[in-house]
């Protein structure tokens, strides 16, 4: 029991931290950190193969696509940076002190324990549960992963074909107007010409 | 209910509202639109705690850990979608502030 309290302190502590860093690298590296410390708590509670997905999906896969994400947006300039750590102590501040206050209450008050538990059922196997009476589950679970292909297929697909339609406009001899690239953000073949020079 | 069961309920009842509370707080308080992911991800982790701790207490692991996967895995898909939708928006207005997000304002 004292290494489960322990645990889970740690476990709020890590997720504290992630929410309180102001560097985004640093809150995806305590976010990695937290989902480690739920590993280790979910194989003392018994949930083996959740531990290990939640090892590799949530440490390791979701923090490499935090870690994509920053890398293609900027950084801020330092004037901008001080003015905004100014805004955000001030907005985060209250957040350890809310925490220790409702950490204090939910001590004192605890909850009613006047109620019993089910009784323990025979323990079965996850992949026989996952298969056999989960199965539209599991159909779901394909459906948003096809979802989410084609959702992120989509969301970078303008860009591609913008820039296809801009180079067979050159090829057909015309100057790709706005329409052509589809996007304010893309650079005409004038624009282009004079970059090169 | 055995001691070790009610003492395990009782620690509970303290850690999840606080895991909860630092998710709620964390997106509701950012403007930055990757923490608002942060934060999200911190409510799901509650959410697998309370499934995987229900699991254990009622006997149903398998069960338990069956819907965590499903959540694992949608909890992914929703995080790839989501980092797609930010990318997106960061190159059209150069910005990952909330309140830059202004095309559609009335």
């Amino acid at each position: 029991m004292i290494i489960n309290l322990l645990l889970l302190i740690a476990l709020t502590i890590g997720a504290l931290w992630s929410v309180l860093k102001a560097d985004l690298v640093k809150a995806a590296i305590a976010l990695a950190v937290t989902s480690i410390i739920l590993t280790i708590l979910m194989f003392r509670f018994a949930s083996p193969l959740a531990a290990v997905f939640e090892l590799s999906v949530c440490a390791g896969l979701i923090t490499v696509i935090f870690m994509s994400t920053i890398s293609l947006t900027k950084y801020r300039t330092p004037q901008q940076e001080e003015v905004r750590q100014q805004s955000r102590d001030r907005r985060y501040a209250a957040l350890p002190v809310l925490v220790i206050a409702a950490a204090g209450v939910l001590t004192l008050v605890g909850i009613p324990m006047n109620f019993a538990l089910p009784q323990a059922a025979a323990v079965g196997d996850v992949r026989s549960v996952l298969w056999n009476e989960r199965q539209l589950d599991l159909l779901g679970q394909m459906l948003v992963i096809l979802a989410g292909f084609f959702g992120i297929s989509v969301l970078f697909k303008s860009k591609v074909k913008a820039v296809g339609r801009a180079g067979a406009a050159l090829v057909r001899g015309e100057l790709p107007t706005t329409a052509t690239v589809g996007d304010k953000s893309q650079t005409t073949v004038p624009e282009m010409a004079e970059s090169r020079h | 209910m055995s001691g070790n069961t009610a003492q395990l309920i009782r620690v509970m009842a303290i850690f999840l509202p606080l895991l909860f509370l630092t998710g709620f707080y964390c997106v509701i308080v950012t403007r930055n639109l990757i923490r608002t992911l942060i934060g999200l991800e911190i409510l799901t982790k509650g959410v697998t705690l309370l499934l995987v701790v229900a699991g254990y207490l009622t006997g149903r692991t398998a069960f338990s850990q069956a819907c965590v996967i499903t959540m694992i895995v949608l909890e992914a898909v929703v995080l790839a979608v989501a980092a797609g939708i930010i990318v997106n928006a960061f190159q059209h207005t150069d910005s990952l502030d909330t309140r830059d997000l202004e095309n559609l304002k009335g």
